[in-house]
């Protein structure tokens, strides 16, 4: 299924509990002392766990100035995480 | 084509690889380190990638530049790692049959890499000291 088509705002109810890799990249490799790790959480979407690993880690950044990376693809910060994904958060770019 | 390599890039070889017979223009940007911004002595920068997602953002912008320009060849490769002050960090070569759509896809690639592409750039110091570019300047960390 394409991330495109995963459901936003996702139905209420108890959140379930997934295994979710993060990888950390630049200024989040830093902050975090880690390349990646996998998370066990209940956050139901990107937003959620970054507020969620905001609280363990010096995360400075806001969700307003970064992008978030599902599955080695942009997307949005509102979709439903599922069990096994892999989520980057990307902090401003400066490429070039 | 739009890759990133860890070894230095090779400008003239990348350009000699550009042209054919239906050729009229070549344009190829290099972005190279200079050794200050925003007032401070710069020494080196780490670039630091999210490969997967930038090799995929990356040929992306070059699809989008062949949709949008009439050019024969676009091509990009940027640098990860360690580059000192002077190098070359990118080099995108564009031909066309004509300059002004060289010019601009040229233009266009790299201001959307720019823009987009999970390339993130950590700034050294002549004072020791150290920060990812656009992460909030007052983010300094001291050089290890």
């Amino acid at each position: 299924m394409h991330l495109e088509d995963r459901p936003r705002h996702p139905p209420s109810g108890a959140a379930t509990q997934k295994e979710i890799t993060v990888m950390y990249f630049a200024v989040f490799r830093e902050l975090a002392g880690l390349d990646e790790e996998t998370v066990s959480t209940t956050s139901v979407t990107p937003r959620d766990l970054y507020g969620e690993l905001k609280q363990r880690y010096p995360f400075h950044l806001s969700v307003e100035s970064l992008r978030v990376a599902v599955n080695d693809e942009l997307a949005e910060w509102d979709v439903r995480l599922e069990d096994q994904d892999i989520v980057a958060f990307l902090a401003p770019v400066a490429g070039g | 084509m739009f890759i990133l390599s860890e070894q230095p890039l090779t400008p003239d070889e990348l350009a000699s690889r550009l042209a054919d017979a239906r050729t009229g223009a070549i344009v190829t940007f290099e972005g190279h380190v200079r050794n200050h911004h925003q007032g401070k002595k710069v020494t080196r920068l780490d670039y630091e990638a999210y490969e997967p997602l930038a090799v995929k953002e990356g040929r992306r912008i070059l699809e989008e530049a062949y949709e949008a320009f009439d050019i024969l060849a676009a091509r990009c490769v940027h640098r990860v790692g360690r580059l000192e002050v002077g190098e070359p960090a990118i080099w995108i070569g564009v031909s066309a049959g004509h300059r002004r759509a060289a010019f601009q896809a040229c233009q266009f690639v790299i201001d959307e890499i720019k823009r987009r592409v999970p390339i993130w750039k950590k700034e050294h110091y002549a004072d020791g000291s150290s920060t990812w570019v656009n992460c909030a300047e007052k983010m300094r960390t001291v050089a290890r």
